[in-house]
């Protein structure tokens, strides 16, 4: 490892400006998080004062928790996101592993035709999807979400991951081919772990905006039993009256599931580029 | 019998023909090297015999039988490549076992051969450790380990020693005369090291653009070459080329002289102008310039010669080759 300069005063410099800009992203969800332990009052009082044992109050979650199947929604949304990022990782790899290794006739057009999604928002075309989705009889089904949004995520993974998998030394590949391993295995067990942290990139990208969804389910599966977590957290928000304290409390447990995606990810991140650095 | 036999391969990626009409054989137990300038086609021959890349037209045998349609690992060969391509999670003795397991052996018969091919190439010390923890020659020992335990008929090695330190290369490219010595198996070896071509081989292919331009043992070659391209390829520093011209006026042929057989003497042939000199200790060559023509003279043993000097190099009628003018050799 090359040692950089380690000037202290940049050092403290590139610390501070992290640092600083850590605060302000985290600033919203601290605040979030600290009102959704006060009365209603307190909130509107006080917005950025910590709850003290006049404003404290558990009124919040407790409304969340009473009020519908929040445990479902947030089971609902756990799955429709775990298993699309599965679904993505999986034919995104696949797809990108073979635009990148095999010859065929068609292959650039494919991988062009491929990476038009990316361009083109997949919303523009819902009203033909829930025309299909009708058809298949999987209106209000998680089956529709996780369908949707593997096809949302397709394009982007495929283009990151056809770009990483080529990077892969030919030698490798060739060298298990050799011993007599099979294309899936070569895939599997070669490859797969090689391009971790490209994956671990796609599924950070694609996390977020699945699990914030609201488009999707408030179209494809309304009904009680497959409502996600952003969608039942809207009952809190009314055209006239909003329950506050309810949407507070719903928000700061929608974090939670996230961040801890998001710490299992990351770790691969971060293995990935070291492990690079130090060829 | 013939280890390996290629009939008219050819190989084509798309409009471009990187290999034309090869015909080959190998002899059980030969140890041939493919050299060639860096493009000619050398690694995708060697990647048609292992059957990694399918031959545009042509046949392949490799034990008396036509593999044409058998997968790689089904022909009986190993191959070491250039970067080692180790298994990143597995280690070392996973590495060298991966195959056996593959191909169902029995643990006892794989754990044996581990262990002889371990022994053979001092890895018992690192026999648990993963490729990253070890140095670049001791992976690459661990590659030809790989290939060992799988006891192939033909081993193929695509520039085993080109990301080695010079003194590494040494000592690996004589572990590799050894390992020949001991195991007696036919070996396929690309280079373009001319060096590992002269001291390995017992039949050097040289090829140029997808071509075969001669096959023949090392001091054939250097001795006899058929061409102007394969005397200018072997031997270091290389022969020199000049117009006949200068020597007999009307000539039109090419001269060619290694640089050994030119030698100093007041009646020589060529007038020379010294631009460079390069003192080796044991040999002294000597660059100059004739007319606009370069040529490179070897002079054994230590002479002090100034740069700007005027000099007159004479060569033996014997030593002298002559090409026409497309580079073929006229006897
Ligand atoms: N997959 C491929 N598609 C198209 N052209 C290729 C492919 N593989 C190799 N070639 C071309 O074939 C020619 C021969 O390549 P090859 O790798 O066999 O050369 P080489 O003799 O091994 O060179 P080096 O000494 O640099 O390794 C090159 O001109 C290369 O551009
Ligand atoms: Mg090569």
């Amino acid at each position: 490892m090359h040692k950089a300069r380690t000037n202290p005063f940049n050092t403290m410099g590139m610390h501070g400006a992290l640092i600083l800009y850590t605060l302000i992203a985290l600033f919203p969800v601290f605040v979030i998080l600290i009102n959704s332990f006060k009365a209603r009052k307190a909130i509107f009082r006080e917005p950025l004062a910590l709850p003290d044992s006049d404003s404290f109050s558990l009124i919040g979650y407790q409304t969340v928790m009473r009020q519908g199947d929040f445990f479902l929604y947030f089971q609902n949304s756990m799955i429709v996101t775990v298993a699309s990022l599965f679904f993505i990782l999986l034919f995104g790899a696949m797809a990108a592993y073979a635009l990148a290794e095999y010859r065929f006739k068609g292959n650039l057009l494919m991988g062009l035709y491929l990476a038009l999604g990316i361009m083109i928002p997949i919303r523009i075309g819902t009203v033909a999807i829930l025309e299909m989705m009708v058809a298949t009889g999987l209106v209000n089904t998680l089956w529709a979400l996780i369908l949707v949004y593997t096809a949302q995520g397709l394009p982007l993974a495929v283009f990151i991951l056809s770009e990483f998998m080529r990077q892969v030394s030919d030698d490798l590949k060739n060298a298990g081919r050799i011993d007599g391993l099979s294309e899936y295995t070569i895939f599997f067990r070669l490859v797969l772990p090689l391009v971790r942290p490209a994956m671990a990139t796609v599924a950070v990208f694609n996390m977020i905006p699945i699990w914030n969804d609201l488009w999707f389910p408030l179209i494809l599966a309304p009904a009680e039993k497959t409502k996600t977590l952003t969608l039942g957290s809207q009952v809190f928000i009314g055209q006239f009256v909003t329950d506050w304290n309810a949407v507070l409390s719903a928000l700061s447990m929608a974090i939670l599931p996230v961040l801890i995606l998001y710490v299992i990810f990351s770790r691969q991140l971060i293995r990935g580029i070291t492990s690079g650095a130090v060829k | 019998m013939t280890a390996l036999k290629l009939t008219n391969v050819n190989k084509s990626f798309g409009e471009v023909q990187v290999l034309q009409d090869i015909n080959l054989e190998v002899e059980e137990g030969e140890f041939v090297v493919f050299v060639g300038p860096s493009g000619c086609g050398k690694s995708t021959l060697l990647r048609v015999i292992a059957g990694l890349e399918d031959a545009t037209s042509g046949e392949v045998t490799i034990d008396e039988q036509v593999v044409n349609q058998t997968p790689p690992s089904k022909r009986g060969i190993a191959m070491v490549f250039q970067t080692y391509a180790l298994y990143p999670h597995l280690n070392v003795r996973g590495n060298m076992s991966l195959a056996l397991k593959q191909d169902k052996q029995p643990k006892a018969v794989i754990e044996e051969r581990v262990a002889t091919a371990s022994r053979m190439l001092n890895l018992e010390p690192y026999i648990d450790r993963y490729p990253s923890e070890l140095s670049g020659g001791q992976r690459q020992r661990v590659a030809i380990g790989r290939a060992i335990v799988r006891e192939p008929k033909l081993f193929l090695f695509d520039e085993p020693l080109s990301n080695l330190d010079a003194a590494l290369r040494m000592n690996t490219r004589i572990e590799i005369a050894n390992l020949h010595r001991q195991l007696g198996t036919s070996m396929i070896y690309v280079t373009h090291d001319q060096t590992e071509a002269m001291t390995l081989a017992d039949k050097i292919v040289v090829l140029r653009h997808g071509q075969v331009e001669q096959i023949g043992s090392p001091m054939e070659l250097y001795n006899n070459p058929t061409n102007q391209f394969v005397a200018g390829f072997l031997g270091s520093p290389s022969m020199n080329f000049f117009p006949a011209g200068l020597v007999h006026a009307g000539d039109d042929r090419t001269i060619g002289v290694r640089p050994e057989n030119l030698y100093l003497t007041d009646d020589g042939v060529l007038d020379a102008e010294v631009s460079h000199v390069e003192q080796l200790g044991a040999d002294t060559n000597v660059v100059a310039q004739v007319d606009d023509h370069q040529i490179t003279v070897r002079l054994f043993g230590q002479h002090f010669i100034e740069e700007g000097q005027n000099l007159r190099f004479g060569f033996k009628p014997e030593n002298a080759y002559h090409f026409d003018r497309d580079g073929l050799r006229l006897r």
